[in-house]
């Protein structure tokens, strides 16, 4: 690795917004700011905003307390109180933290909710994660919102109408009364406005990775990425400037050819151009990417970071159909679609990202995710012949993380990949 | 008496775990025009496919008589074990000749099956039947009414006949009927369950699976009238509720190991799917699909896969186990099943509070081991026959 990482402005940005928003959190006692938990995929961020009151999404505190090995604890705690080893371990992480004080990411204490917002898309756990909540915080209002799935590959009029309905009689009454404050479409509008604008950013950001070398890895670093988009941002001035600032930076690294920054410096060669499909492990998340990068390894496109929307296919929140807007989000996550598309979309990311092959990682707690995968794995083979592989690993329980396994079966892939070049530079010369 | 209806729990056995679906597939080769749909756990309304001129057949993996080769290549060792079974049978030709498969909204893994059996190109259709967790007529009945309509139009395209009125509320009659019928022997075993054994009455709900529900209401018909007569010998063991089975079913060795080990299973949720409404959809209406969905909206049993802050199915778990006047409650679900372990902590604490025994344990359809839970079952039997004041044939 050629230097020290020097923070960049962008995550001198990220850093403040969060920090700031932990701080509001930690002081709803005294602004009296209502609280709303909710999850990522299908986040209603933007409505959130407009009846002003404050996300906390529960997967992120998650995977917070993975990176902070606070993880294994809670998840132990959670399995006392009768919670089976073979279930979701966001869900008993979330729990064991409650049971723990709830304590957040910044060491303050997180206020309970004063309303769950179960925003049901793409994952048929977020259901009972949120059935489990109700119990543990008596009395607190539920808004569900059930997203229907694009079991054809598409979101038909029906579907958004069953969205526009949920959200005109469950989730805004529900949040009316909560918040105190009357719906005002001109200001989610508003709102909405700056999630586009934040949306194009993104997309643009990530396809920044079709440049050789990449400037930045699609999945380790794009992970924090999407913070902000995903966790209560979109649709703030905030997130506008901080992905402006964030392309910026990556133009001036595509302009002097630079790659991508890892938590050892800059990784001076790109060897191996991946695709990744499942969500990274956070327990052991430096030694993970340090498998890839150690080997000049970097991800240019990943199906994890589209689990908050996929922006890069198109959709963009539209001001001028607000809750239509808000349905079609929800129903356009990456795990709300079809395997026949997330195919299509994973061999559309191999084509167009020129990546050398294909990885798997497959989460013991996710079957969103990982359901399906092994055919998903053996489709994109035959139909681009591009090497794959496949690991497995968990969110954030540390007792599914084995370093050695993970390690042989990289070290093979890379060797794999790196046959593949010989060969094809072999052929190459003889054909010139 | 024992013996006259030995034969038809013999056929009811043979015809429930016949992987071939021999019966349902002869059905269909005796009249042009006829269609098989599959459906996947726990509830699909199959009055529409019974108005539509066909056969709605359920299927619940493969058991532990399939040998899995191709499905384990599928899935990860960390999910369940019955999506396998099906990959298998859909694999190896036992579905030949189903038109359709509809896979209800339950878990994500039967989600992505629907996905698996598109890009396998099996049947005619594949449906993702996506069931509102929304229970307002007007939302989530709206939604629900549509997507019955996308099983009608696929059923359509097939035959070339949709249901009439007439059709359908007859169809819906005779599912009523059925229901009826199974919950009067329900009732009946709840206070004689040494009459009909819980391996006789899960056999001859499951054999209803793969049959004409006339057929299937006449078996029912037999059944209640043997269950009415006094026949058997009581035996000392408890009575007990088993909760969490709804979707990967235990194999029957281990249903049977539950009853020698000392319990009566006076209810459960092993094929709760044909009990899922609770009492009759309307027969009569000029809306019978209408019916239907109002049905599902207002009288669907409490499940794992239903959304239930507004009906919390702890309490209806409770009163259902005191109802039967159960002893203790069975909690018994498949590895992996994410929707029946994540229910666990809650039911139990209801339990807790209730004063209702339980114990819990873990299957896989192909579970081959029964001794730890005989063991397990016997000692929950034995520490409620023995240590408790009431006395359980009092009950």
């Amino acid at each position: 690795m050629s230097k020290e990482v020097v923070k960049e402005k962008s995550m001198v940005l990220q850093k403040e917004m969060l920090g700031k928003h932990f701080i509001e959190l930690s002081r709803t006692h005294e602004t009296g700011k209502k609280v709303v938990y909710t999850f990522v995929p299908g986040n209603l961020s933007e409505l959130i905003l407009a009846f002003g009151m404050l996300p906390v999404y529960p997967e992120i505190n998650a995977l917070q307390s993975g990176m902070r090995k606070k993880s294994g604890s809670f998840i132990r705690e959670a399995e006392k109180m009768g919670h089976s080893e073979d279930v979701c371990t966001y869900v008993k992480c979330d729990i064991g933290m409650m049971l723990n004080g709830n304590i957040g990411p910044t060491g303050e204490k997180l206020p309970p909710p004063d309303l769950l917002l179960l925003s049901y898309t793409g994952c048929f756990t977020f259901m009972k994660w949120f059935e489990s909540l109700e119990r543990l915080y008596p009395g607190v209002p539920v808004a569900m919102l059930h997203t229907p799935y694009q079991e054809n590959g598409e979101m038909t009029e029906e579907m958004t109408n069953y969205m526009v309905e949920q959200l005109k009689q469950e989730v805004i009454p529900k949040m009316e009364m909560v918040s105190g404050n009357k719906y005002d479409e001109s200001k989610l509008a508003g709102i909405l406005e700056n999630s586009a604008k934040a949306e194009d950013l993104i997309v643009k950001i990530f396809s920044t990775t079709k440049n050789r070398p990449s400037p930045i890895d699609a999945y380790f670093a794009g992970v924090y990425y999407i913070g902000p988009i995903n966790s209560g941002f979109r649709g703030t001035p905030e997130a506008v400037t901080y992905y402006e600032a964030l392309y910026e930076e990556i133009l001036e690294r595509v302009r002097l050819g630079l790659g991508p920054i890892t938590p050892e410096g800059e990784m001076e060669e790109e060897r191996f151009r991946l695709v990744v499909e499942g969500p990274p492990n956070w327990t052991s998340f430096r030694e993970f990417w340090k498998l890839f990068y150690d080997m000049g390894a970097v991800v240019v496109a990943s199906s994890y970071t589209k689990v908050g929307g996929m922006h890069d296919l198109g959709f963009r929140h539209d001001p001028a159909q607000p809750l239509a807007s808000l349905g079609k989000y929800c129903m356009n996550c990456y795990t709300n679609l079809n395997l026949p598309q997330r195919i299509d979309l994973l061999a559309k990311y191999i084509t167009e990202y020129h990546a050398d092959g294909f990885l798997v990682n497959s989460i013991k707690s996710c079957n969103s995710f990982s359901a399906g995968q092994l055919l998903m794995m053996r489709q994109l083979e035959e139909r681009l012949g591009i090497p794959v592989s496949f690991i497995e690993s968990d969110l954030v329980d540390p007792r599914y993380f084995s370093y050695s396994n993970i390690k042989n079966r990289l070290d093979s892939f890379f060797q794999m990949l790196d046959q593949r070049k010989i060969i094809k530079g072999q052929m190459e010369e003889t054909t010139a | 008496m024992h013996t006259e209806i030995q034969p038809l729990l013999e056929t009811c056995k043979q015809l429930a775990l016949d992987l071939q679906f021999s019966h349902a597939k002869k059905w269909k080769a005796e009249k042009a025009g006829r269609i098989l749909v599959g459906y996947m756990p726990i509830y699909f309304p199959r009055e529409i496919v019974h108005a539509a001129g066909g056969l709605a057949v359920g299927i619940l993996g493969g058991g532990d008589h399939k040998q899995i080769i191709k499905g384990d290549a599928y899935y990860q060792s960390y999910i369940c074990h019955m999506p396998r079974g099906i990959i298998e049978m859909a694999l190896d030709d036992n579905l030949n000749g189903f038109d359709g498969f509809i896979f209800p909204s339950i878990c994500d893994v039967i989600r992505n099956l629907s996905g698996i059996f598109r890009m396998l190109g099996k049947g005619k259709f594949v449906k993702y039947l996506d069931f509102p967790q929304n229970f307002e007529p007007a939302i989530g009945g709206t939604f629900y009414k549509k997507e019955l309509q996308l099983v009608l139009d696929e059923m359509f395209r097939i035959t070339g006949h949709r249901p009439t009125m007439e059709e359908l509320n007859h169809s819906i009659g005779l599912f009523n009927r059925n229901r009826q019928l199974t919950e009067r022997i329900y009732d009946i075993r709840q206070n004689y369950p040494w009459r009909l054994s819980f391996e006789d009455l899960y056999c001859v709900l499951r054999a209803g699976l793969v049959m004409p529900v006339e057929e299937h209401n006449r078996i029912l018909s037999e059944i209640l009238d043997y269950v009415k007569q006094d026949v058997g010998e009581p035996m000392d063991k408890i009575k007990v509720v088993v909760n969490g089975a709804f979707c990967e079913q235990p194999p029957l060795g281990l249903i049977k190991s539950i009853e020698i080990a000392g319990c009566y299973v006076v209810d459960d949720d092993l094929l709760v799917g044909s009990r899922w409404i609770q009492g009759d959809m309307g027969d009569d209406t000029s809306d019978p699909i209408g019916a239907i969905v109002d049905a599902y909206l207002t009288k669907s049993t409490f499940s794992s896969s239903v959304y239930d802050v507004n009906n919390p199915k702890e309490a209806r778990l409770i009163a259902l186990a005191r109802h039967r006047r159960a002893d203790g409650i069975l909690f018994a679900a498949a590895s992996f099943c994410d929707p029946a372990l994540l229910d666990r902590p809650q039911l139990q604490k209801a339990c807790d509070d209730a004063g209702m025994r339980y114990i819990s344990f873990q299957y896989s359809e192909n579970t081959g081991q029964f001794k730890v839970i005989k063991e397990q079952v016997g000692t929950f039997s034995d520490s409620i026959k023995l240590w408790e004041e009431e006395a359980v044939m009092g009950n």
